[in-house]
C-alpha cells in the first residue's frame, strides 16, 4: 500500500476536513474520551497534511477539548509527530547496532551524497527527509531503511540510486 | 502505630505514611525534589533513596527511593547507609551536569532547594567535561520570569499548575535529556496561581518576576507575617522589606487556612504599596504647602472639638482602626461605610455562620467536602483559594474510592490520576455565567441571581422530601459531607437564605453540611461584627457635620452624583487612607497612613477567623502609621487625656473586646508584645542580614539605633531568638541547611500538618442557634429591551487595592458589557461594537463582548474596574 | 521437532485467511477455552505450562493473570493488550509471529482475554511494521466475520472487540506501563508499580499486557495440554522460542526451536557460524538490553535461568554477534546512544546518566578518552541498575555496558592510550 500524500496544505490551513473530522470522530467513538484520541488524530492529519503545524495543533486540541498545551506535549514527545515541514517522502535509516554492524554509515554517506542531506533535514526540492531511526526489526537484513512505507533490506551503496527512483 | 527503625533506631510512627514524609516529620534532612507535601510522589528525581532492609539479619538491603514505600507495621531503614548516600550524591551531581553555575546571578540563590540539597548530599567537585544543553527562555507575563536553563526537570511545575490547579497552557515537551517545561508559545500564563510556580520550583526556572525590578536576597530581607488583603479568604502571607520598600510577598503555611499557597492577586497585589496612588503626603484642599504633624493633628482635633462628627469605617481597614474610629466618634456616629444592601448581606452573612444549621468550613476544610453545591459565586474570582480547594475536594470521592478498592496512598500521586482519570466526586454549579471550576463540576446551571436563590429553595424542599428524582438533592443526601458555597458577590440575599435552607434541609436529614461564605473584602466580617448600621441611614446626618472616612472610598460604593452631593454636604471632611481615592480628592485633609506591611492589625476572615497582620518595617515617612493610632492620639486630644507615646495594639485591643464583647480571642492571635523567648526577642531579619552596618553609610556612618517595636515581640534586625518562634509570630521560614522555602517542614508537627503551636489565627464565631430561612418575595421583571446586568469579577482588576499593582494592571481587562448571542442578535450588533446603556439614569458606553452561555436575560458587567468607576450593580439596565 | 508457532507461517506466503487458519486447527483453542473451560481453569493451566512472559523479563504469565481482579466486585470493563511494539535492537522476532500468522495472535488474545474477562482488546503495533498493519487489520475484520470478536463471542456470555493501535515511535511505548499511557494519548512515560496494570491499568482499569509470542503460545497449550507445551523444551522453561542471529554471521535469520536450545547451536548450525574473515568475540544473546556473554559461554542453554547464571539475560533471545573487526567500544557507543536517545526524561539517572555514559563513549571512540573514564563507566553501570530508576530502561541500558568493561576492557584502554580507536 502506499499511502501517497494528500498534500492538503499548511499554510492555508483552514480547518480539518470533512474527511480527517469523520476519522478523529470513529477513534473518538473508541476511547472513554476525547483527549485519549489525540495521538489518532494527529497521525490522521499528519497523513493528509504531511506534519502538525501550529494551526493544525490548535485544530486539532480543540476539536479534542483539549488544550494546545497538552497536544503539544504528547506531540512532541514522539519522534515520528512531525512539528515541522518536512519532505514529501520520509526516510527513516535505521542507526541501531547490528545495521551498525553491518554498515548503516556507509548507507547514510550514500544517501547524503546523493540527496546532500544530512539526518534531520530536508532535501531543498522539498522532496525527501532524512531521519535516523530505532531498529526496524529487520536485523537479519541489515542494513535497513524504510521510505514511507516500503522497506528495504539488504541495502548496498549501489541500490541506493535506484530505490530513489522509485519517488517523486 | 507502627514502629520503624532508622539506622537500628526506634520510632513510633504512624502507618501507611510514605517513608520520606515520615523521615522529615521525624526531623532527618534527607534530600528530595519532585515531592512536594501537598502534591505527592511520583518517585522521578530519584533524590530521596535511602536503604530499606527485610528483617533484622537482612544486612545488604535495597535501595528505595523513600517517597514511594508506605511505613509498614515494622519497616527497618538507614538514612545514612554509604550505598543511599553515594546515590544522592550522584543524583545531584547528574542533575548538575546541566544545570549552569549561575547562582551568583540567580533570583534563586539563597532561598533554593536546589542549592540546600546539594550541599546536603555533599556533592562539590564536577567531573562532566561536556558542555551543557542550553534552551531558550520565554515570556510568560508580567508576574512570571523563566531561565529553562536552570531546570533539573523534577516536573513540579507542570504537576502543580496542571494537575493541582487545573491550569493548561504549562506543561512538559520533547524527551529524554531535552524535555522542556513551559507553554507552547510565549504568552501570558493564564493561571490565578501561577506565581505558586516561584515557590513550587525548586530551582530559578520560574521567578517572580516583579521582585526581580527591585530585587533582594532572602537573608537581606526583613520580613514580617502578613495576612493577605486581597479578598476574604485571608490567606497567610510572608512580605518582606529591604531599603524601606515592599519588595516581596510569599505564601506563609497555615494548615487551616491557605496551606502552601497562594493566589496571584495575594502575590502580586502588594505592588500598590509602591505604586503612585500612594499616599504619603498629608493634603489640606487648596493648600500645596507641607504642614508639620502637630499642626494637623491639632487642626484636625479642633475641628472635632467644635462640632459633631460621623465617622465612617471600611470593610477594608483592621479591626482596631475600625474600632478606634467608633471610639473617637461615639458609637451612635459610627457607620459601616457600605451601601444598605451589602450591609445587610455582611450581617446575613454573619447571620448564617452563626446559626447552627451548618459547621463554618475553614479555607483548608474545603477540600474534605464530598459534595459541593456553589449558589451564585464566581470563586476563581471572588475567592481564588477557594477555587484551587474545590479542585483538590473533587478528588476526594475517587481517591478514597482508590483507597479502598485497590489499597493506594492517597500520597501516591501519578498512580492516583492513572487510576482516578477523569472522575470526580460530586459539585454543582449555579451561577449566572460560565467559570473555570464548570469543568470539574457534575452540573452546572446558568440563571439569574434569583433563579439560583429559588432552585436553592426548591433543592432544600427536596432533600427535606427525599425526593430521588432530583439528581442534586440525592447527590447531597449520599454525601458523607455536603458543603455549601455562597457569597455576596451577586448582590442577592436569597443567595445566603437559599444556602442556609439548604444546610438546614440537610441537617434535618441528619447531615452535618458545611458552610463555606464568601464576602467582598479582607475585613467585611470584622466590620458585620461591629454590628454598625451602614452609611446609608446616616446620610440625612451629613448636613453641616465633619466626616471622618477611614480607608475607604465612597466612590466605590455610591453614585458619583450622589457622594458628591452628600460631600458637599458636609462641613469638613477628613479622610484617612493609604491610597488615592475620589473620596480623599473631596476631603479637606488627608492624612497618608500606613498600609498593611507597615501597620499591625486584625481581620476576620470570611469564616470568623481573626487572624494578626503584622508591621514589616517603620517607616522613614513619619506619617504612615496605623490609622488606630492617629485615631487613639485624636481621642485623647479630644479628651484631653495624656497622649500614649507607646500605645500598642495589645492596648487597642484591650479596649476593644471590652467594648465589644464579641471581639473576644483577637488578643490571642498572637502573643503580646512583652512576649520573649529565652528572653528574646524574635528577628524579622535572618541571621545573616548583610549590610546592617553599612546600609545607610551614605547617610551616617555610625549605626543608628535599631527601631523599637511596641507593638509585637519581633525585633527589626537580625538579632534575637534563633529556634521555632509560636507560628503566629514567624516572619519566615528558615532553618539551617534549609533555606528555600521548603524550610516549612521544620515548622510544622508533621509534614502536612499544623504548625507547630497550632496553625494561627483564632475563630471567633461559634454556631448555636437554629433559625429559619425564607425566600424574599423581591421579584425583578424586566422589560423588552431590559436586561437584568450582574457583576461579573476578574481576579485582576476587581478588587481596589491590587488593582494598584503595576503588574496586575497589565492583566487588567478593559471595561466591557457581555451579552448571549439572542440578545446580541436582537439588538443588531456585532461584537466588540460600543453600545450606549442606561442604568439608574446614568449612560455608560461599552464593547459589547459575546458570551454563549449566558441567559437571555442577563448582561454581565465587569465589578469594580477602575477605569468603569462605580456602577450600580445589580441594575436592570436598557440598550439603546 | 514441533514448530506451534511457525507451523503455519510460509516466508513466501500471504498469511492464512482466517477460513485458512480454522482449517489448519485455528481457532480450536477459543471454543475450547470459552465452550468448555472456566476462566480460573484457563488461568491455571496456563500458570502449570510454565510460560514465561517472552517479552523480556519471563514472569510467569499464567501467575500474571492471576493477580487481576474477577468476580461481581471486579470492575466491569478489563483490557487485555499484545505488546507488539518490538523496538529492542537487535531483536526481529514478534514481526514474524504479526506478519506470518496474525490470527494466531488473534486467538490467543482472545483466549487471555476469557481468562481475566477483558472486554476490551488491543494490539499496540509499533508505527515501523507496515506490513503487519495491514494483516492485522485485515485478520481483525476476518475474525469478526467469523464471530471469533464482537459480542457474544461462539453464543456465549464473553466478548471482546479488538483494535489496532499503531505507535508514532518511541522505544519506551514497549514499556508496559509506558504503551498504556501511549493508548491512553499521552506521553509514554512509565507509572510506578505497584500498583500493577493488573489492577489499574489502561484507563485505570485492570489490564494485562503480554508480549506478541507470549500470546502467540496461548492457543497451543489450551489444545494440547501444559505437559505437552513443558515437553517441547529442553529446559525447565515451557516451550518453543523464537531465536535470532543477526550480524556477521553467514546466515542470519529467526527460528523457532526447543526452549534451552544451546547457544553454540544456534550460532554455528542456525545461523550458519561466523561469516568468512570474521571471528566471534560476544554475544548480547537477547537484544540490546541484555549483558555480552563470549566464547566461554557458547554451550550454554539458551533459557531465562541459564543465561542469567551465565551472567546475563535471555531477554528477547534474539542475539547480537559482535565480531573481531568491529570495535566493542563503538558497538556499546551505538548502543547508549540509543538508549540515550529513547530515555523518556521522566527520571534523573536515565535522563542526566546516559547522555553522560554516550558523551563518555564518544571521546573515548575518538581517542579523546581520559583515564578516570573507565572509572565513571564503571560508576554509571552500577547506579544506573535495577531499582535506582524509574522504569527497566536504564538498568537494560548499562547491561552491556557493565559487561564490555569487564570482557572488553582492554578495548578501552588501547582506545585511551593511543588516543584513537585501533579498528579504524
Ligand atoms: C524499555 C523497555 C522496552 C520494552 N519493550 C518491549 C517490547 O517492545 N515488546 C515487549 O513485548 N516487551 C517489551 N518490554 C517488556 C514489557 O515491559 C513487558 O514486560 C512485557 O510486554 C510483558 O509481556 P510478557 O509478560 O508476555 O513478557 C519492554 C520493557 C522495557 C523496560
Ligand atoms: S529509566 Fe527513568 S528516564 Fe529512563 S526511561 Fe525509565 S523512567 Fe524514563
Ligand atoms: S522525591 Fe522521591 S523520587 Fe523525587
Amino acid at each position: 500500500m502506499n499511502d501517497e500524500l494528500q498534500n492538503i496544505s499548511n499554510s492555508t490551513f483552514t480547518g480539518l476536513s470533512e474527511q480527517e473530522r469523520n476519522a478523529i470522530d470513529h477513534e473518538v467513538s473508541l476511547v472513554p474520551y476525547p483527549k485519549a484520541a489525540c495521538i489518532e488524530a494527529m497521525k490522521i492529519v499528519q497523513k493528509s497534511r504531511g506534519w502538525i503545524s501550529d494551526d493544525a495543533l490548535l485544530a486539532i486540541a480543540e476539536y479534542l477539548n483539549m488544550s494546545t498545551a497538552e497536544l503539544d506535549s504528547v506531540a512532541t514527545f514522539y519522534n515520528l509527530i512531525f512539528r515541522k515541514p518536512v519532505g514529501r517522502h520520509i526516510i527513516l535509516l535505521c542507526d541501531s547496532i547490528t545495521c551498525w554492524v553491518m554498515g548503516y554509515k556507509i548507507i547514510y554517506q550514500e544517501l547524503y551524497k546523493q540527496l546532500n542531506i544530512q539526518f534531520g533535514e530536508t532535501t531543498a526540492d522539498k522532496k525527501f527527509t532524512l531521519l535516523p531511526n530505532a531498529c526496524l526489526g529487520c536485523c537479519d537484513h541489515a542494513p535497513a531503511i524504510l521510505i514511507d512505507n516500503d522497506l528495504y533490506q539488504d541495502v548496498k551503496t549501489e541500490d541506493i540510486s535506484i530505490i530513489l527512483k522509485n519517488y517523486n | 502505630m507502627a514502629t520503624l527503625y532508622v539506622d537500628n533506631r526506634i520510632y513510633e510512627v504512624t502507618e501507611g505514611k510514605n517513608l520520606l514524609e515520615t523521615c522529615l516529620s521525624l526531623g532527618f534532612d534527607l534530600p528530595y525534589f519532585c515531592w512536594h507535601p501537598a502534591m505527592g510522589s511520583v518517585g522521578a528525581c530519584r533524590q530521596c533513596a535511602i536503604k530499606i532492609f527485610k528483617d533484622e539479619s537482612d544486612t545488604t538491603g535495597r535501595l528505595v527511593m523513600s517517597c514511594m514505600e508506605p511505613v509498614g507495621k515494622e519497616t527497618r531503614i538507614s538514612v545514612n547507609h554509604p550505598d543511599a548516600e553515594k546515590f544522592r550524591k550522584q543524583i545531584i551531581e547528574w542533575l548538575m551536569t546541566n544545570h549552569p553555575h549561575d547562582c551568583a546571578v540567580c533570583d534563586e540563590g539563597g532561598s533554593c532547594h536546589l542549592q540546600d540539597m546539594t550541599v546536603m548530599t555533599g556533592h562539590n567537585y564536577r567531573r562532566f567535561e561536556y558542555p551543557k544543553r542550553t534552551y531558550l527562555n520565554q515570556y510568560l507575563g508580567p508576574l512570571i520570569n523563566h531561565e529553562m536553563n536552570r531546570c533539573i526537570q523534577c516536573y513540579r511545575c507542570v504537576r502543580f499548575y496542571k494537575d493541582y490547579a487545573g491550569g493548561k497552557d504549562l506543561d512538559v515537551y520533547a524527551a529524554h535529556n531535552h524535555v522542556y517545561f513551559g507553554r507552547e508559545k510565549d504568552g501570558i500564563l493564564e493561571s490565578e496561581f501561577s506565581g505558586n510556580l516561584a515557590e513550587v520550583c525548586p530551582t530559578g526556572v520560574f521567578t517572580d518576576k516583579t521582585l526581580k525590578q527591585h530585587y533582594s536576597r532572602k537573608w537581606d530581607f526583613t520580613f514580617a507575617p502578613s495576612v493577605c488583603q486581597h479578598c476574604s479568604l485571608g490567606c497567610n502571607i510572608i512580605a518582606g522589606e529591604r531599603y524601606g520598600e515592599l519588595r516581596q510577598i510569599t505564601s506563609r503555611y497555615n494548615g487551616d487556612v491557605n496551606g502552601y499557597f497562594i493566589c496571584d492577586r495575594g502575590r502580586f497585589g502588594y505592588e500598590v504599596a509602591n505604586s503612585p496612588k500612594r499616599l504619603l503626603q498629608p493634603q489640606l484642599k487648596n493648600d500645596n504647602t507641607s504642614f508639620g504633624q502637630e499642626f494637623i493633628i491639632n487642626d484636625i482635633s479642633e475641628l472635632i472639638a467644635t462640632s459633631n462628627c460621623i465617622g465612617i469605617g471600611s470593610p477594608r481597614a483592621s479591626n482596631e482602626s475600625n474600632f478606634a474610629l467608633q471610639q473617637l466618634v461615639g458609637k451612635e456616629n459610627f457607620f459601616a461605610g457600605l451601601s444598605k444592601q451589602e450591609y445587610q448581606l455582611n450581617q446575613t452573612a454573619l447571620k448564617l455562620l452563626q446559626s447552627g444549621v451548618a459547621e463554618i468550613s475553614s479555607l483548608k476544610q474545603i477540600e474534605q467536602y464530598d459534595a459541593i453545591v456553589t449558589l451564585g459565586e464566581d470563586l476563581t474570582n471572588t475567592a481564588p483559594m477557594a477555587a484551587l480547594a474545590v479542585r483538590q475536594a473533587v478528588r476526594k470521592e475517587p481517591v478514597e474510592n482508590a483507597q479502598q478498592t485497590i489499597n493506594l496512598a492517597s500520597w501516591h500521586d501519578a498512580a492516583l490520576r492513572e487510576f482516578v482519570q477523569h472522575e470526580h466526586g460530586a459539585l454543582f454549579i449555579f451561577h449566572p455565567h460560565a467559570t473555570k471550576l464548570d469543568e470539574i463540576a457534575t452540573k452546572v446551571t446558568y440563571a439569574t441571581p434569583e433563579e439560583i436563590a429559588s432552585e436553592g429553595f426548591r433543592i432544600a424542599r427536596n432533600i427535606e422530601s427525599s425526593a430521588d428524582s432530583d439528581p442534586i438533592a440525592a447527590a447531597l443526601l449520599k454525601a458523607e459531607r455536603p458543603l455549601i458555597i455562597v457569597g455576596t458577590s451577586l448582590f442577592n440575599e436569597d443567595l445566603l437564605n437559599a444556602a442556609g435552607a439548604l444546610a438546614h434541609s440537610l441537617q434535618k436529614k441528619g447531615k452535618t453540611p458545611g458552610i463555606f461564605i464568601i464576602q467582598a473584602e479582607c475585613n467585611s466580617m470584622g466590620l458585620a461584627m461591629m454590628n454598625t448600621p451602614s452609611v446609608e441611614d446616616a446620610f440625612y446626618k451629613f448636613e453641616n457635620n465633619i466626616l471622618i472616612v477611614l480607608e475607604n472610598d465612597l466612590y466605590r460604593k455610591f453614585p458619583a452624583q450622589q457622594v458628591d452631593e452628600l460631600l458637599n454636604k458636609c462641613k469638613q471632611i477628613i479622610t484617612f487612607d493609604h491610597i488615592k481615592t475620589h473620596t480623599n480628592e473631596k476631603a479637606g485633609i488627608v492624612v497618608p497612613v500606613g498600609i498593611f506591611s507597615e501597620a499591625d492589625g486584625t481581620l476576620i476572615n470570611n469564616e470568623g477567623r481573626a487572624q494578626r497582620f503584622f508591621q514589616v518595617f517603620i517607616p522613614q515617612n513619619e506619617w504612615l502609621k496605623e490609622s488606630w493610632r492617629w485615631l487613639y492620639t485624636l481621642k485623647a486630644l479630644k479628651e484631653s487625656t495624656a497622649i500614649d507615646e507607646n500605645l500598642s495594639l495589645g492596648t487597642v485591643q484591650q479596649d476593644l473586646i471590652e467594648a465589644l464583647p464579641q471581639f473576644k480571642g483577637i488578643e490571642q492571635t498572637a502573643p503580646d508584645e512583652d512576649f520573649r523567648l529565652n528572653g528574646q526577642k524574635i528577628p524579622r531579619s535572618p541571621h545573616r542580614y548583610s549590610g546592617r552596618t553599612a546600609i545607610q553609610a551614605n547617610i551616617n556612618v555610625s549605626e543608628p539605633k535599631p527601631l523599637e517595636d511596641n507593638d509585637s515581640p519581633m525585633s527589626f534586625t537580625m538579632e534575637g531568638f534563633r529556634g521555632i518562634p509560636p507560628s503566629s509570630a514567624t516572619p519566615f521560614f528558615w532553618s539551617p541547611g534549609w533555606n528555600s522555602v521548603q524550610s516549612i517542614n521544620k515548622f510544622q508537627i508533621e509534614v502536612g500538618g499544623p504548625l507547630h503551636d497550632g496553625n494561627p489565627g483564632v475563630r471567633l464565631i461559634k454556631p448555636a442557634f437554629t433559625s429559619e430561612f425564607k425566600l424574599s418575595s423581591n421579584k425583578t421583571s424586566l422589560k423588552a429591551n431590559e436586561w437584568l446586568a450582574v457583576p461579573i469579577y476578574h481576579i485582576f482588576g476587581s478588587e481596589e487595592l491590587s488593582a494598584e499593582a503595576d503588574s496586575i494592571q497589565e492583566l487588567t481587562p478593559a471595561p466591557y458589557i457581555a451579552l448571549n448571542q439572542s440578545s446580541i442578535d436582537k439588538l443588531g450588533i456585532k461584537e466588540n461594537e460600543v453600545i450606549t446603556i442606561e442604568l439608574n439614569k446614568e449612560t455608560y458606553q461599552l464593547p459589547v463582548k459575546f458570551r454563549p452561555e449566558i441567559t437571555d436575560k442577563i448582561a454581565l458587567i465587569p465589578y469594580g474596574l477602575t477605569a468603569m468607576g462605580y456602577i450600580a450593580l445589580p441594575g436592570i439596565i436598557s440598550i439603546k | 521437532m514441533e514448530r506451534p508457532l511457525t507451523r503455519n507461517i510460509h516466508p513466501n506466503r500471504p498469511p492464512l485467511t482466517a477460513k485458512e487458519y480454522e482449517m489448519a486447527g485455528g481457532y480450536m483453542a477459543v471454543k475450547q477455552a470459552l465452550l468448555k473451560m472456566t476462566p480460573s481453569e484457563v488461568v491455571e493451566l496456563i500458570k502449570e505450562s510454565n510460560l514465561k512472559g517472552r517479552g523480556g523479563a519471563g514472569f510467569n504469565t499464567g501467575m500474571k493473570w492471576s493477580f487481576v481482579p474477577m468476580g461481581e466486585t471486579a470492575p466491569t470493563t478489563k483490557y487485555i493488550v499484545a505488546n507488539a511494539d518490538e523496538m529492542e535492537p537487535g531483536t526481529f522476532k514478534d514481526r514474524l509471529l504479526l506478519e506470518g500468522n496474525p490470527h494466531q495472535l488473534i486467538e490467543g488474545m482472545i483466549v487471555a482475554a476469557y481468562a481475566i474477562q477483558a472486554t476490551q482488546g488491543y494490539v499496540f503495533l509499533r508505527f515501523a511494521y507496515k506490513e503487519a498493519a495491514i494483516r492485522i487489520t485485515k485478520a481483525i475484520i476476518e475474525a469478526y466475520a467469523e464471530g471469533y470478536l464482537g459480542d457474544h463471542i461462539l453464543g456465549t456470555g464473553f466478548s471482546l472487540h479488538l483494535h489496532l493501535h499503531t505507535g508514532v515511535g518511541r522505544y519506551m511505548c514497549g514499556e508496559e506501563t509506558a504503551l498504556l499511557n501511549a493508548l491512553e494519548g499521552k506521553r509514554a512515560t512509565p507509572r510506578a508499580k505497584p500498583p500493577f496494570p493488573q489492577v489499574s491499568g489502561l484507563f485505570g482499569k485492570p489490564t494485562i499486557v503480554n508480549n506478541v509470542e507470549t500470546l502467540c503460545n496461548i492457543p497451543h497449550i489450551i489444545n494440547n495440554g501444559a505437559d505437552w507445551f513443558k515437553s517441547l523444551s529442553y529446559s525447565e522453561d515451557g516451550g518453543t522460542k523464537l531465536y535470532g542471529v543477526s550480524g556477521n554471521v553467514k546466515t542470519p535469520g529467526c527460528w523457532e526451536l526447543p526452549m534451552g536450545v544451546s547457544m553454540r547451536e544456534l550460532i554455528e548450525e542456525h545461523a550458519g557460524g561466523m561469516k568468512d574473515g570474521y571471528k566471534f568475540r560476544g554475544v548480547l544473546p537477547g537484544g540490546a538490553s541484555t549483558d555480552f556473554l563470549i566464547e566461554q559461554h557458547l554451550d550454554i542453554k539458551m533459557d531465562f535461568k541459564s543465561v542469567s547464571m551465565a551472567g546475563s539475560r535471555l531477554g528477547t533471545g534474539t542475539m547480537i554477534v559482535l565480531d573481531d573487526k568491529t570495535c566493542p567500544v563503538g558497538f556499546v557507543h551505538n548502543l547508549e546512544q540509543f538508549f540515550a536517545r529513547e530515555s523518556c526524561g521522566w527520571c534523573t539517572p536515565c535522563r542526566e546518566g546516559l547522555p553522560w555514559v554516550e558523551k563518555i563513549l564518544w571521546s573515548i571512540e575518538q581517542g579523546k578518552g581520559a583515564s578516570n573514564d573507565i572509572e565513571l563507566l564503571f560508576e554509571h553501570a552500577r547506579l544506573l541498575g535495577p531499582g535506582n530508576t524509574f522504569c527497566a530502561l536504564a538498568p537494560g541500558a548499562v547491561e552491556p555496558l557493565q559487561s564490555a568493561l569487564k570482557y572488553f576492557r582492554e578495548d578501552f584502554e588501547q582506545h585511551i592510550h593511543q588516543r584513537k580507536c585501533p579498528y579504524d
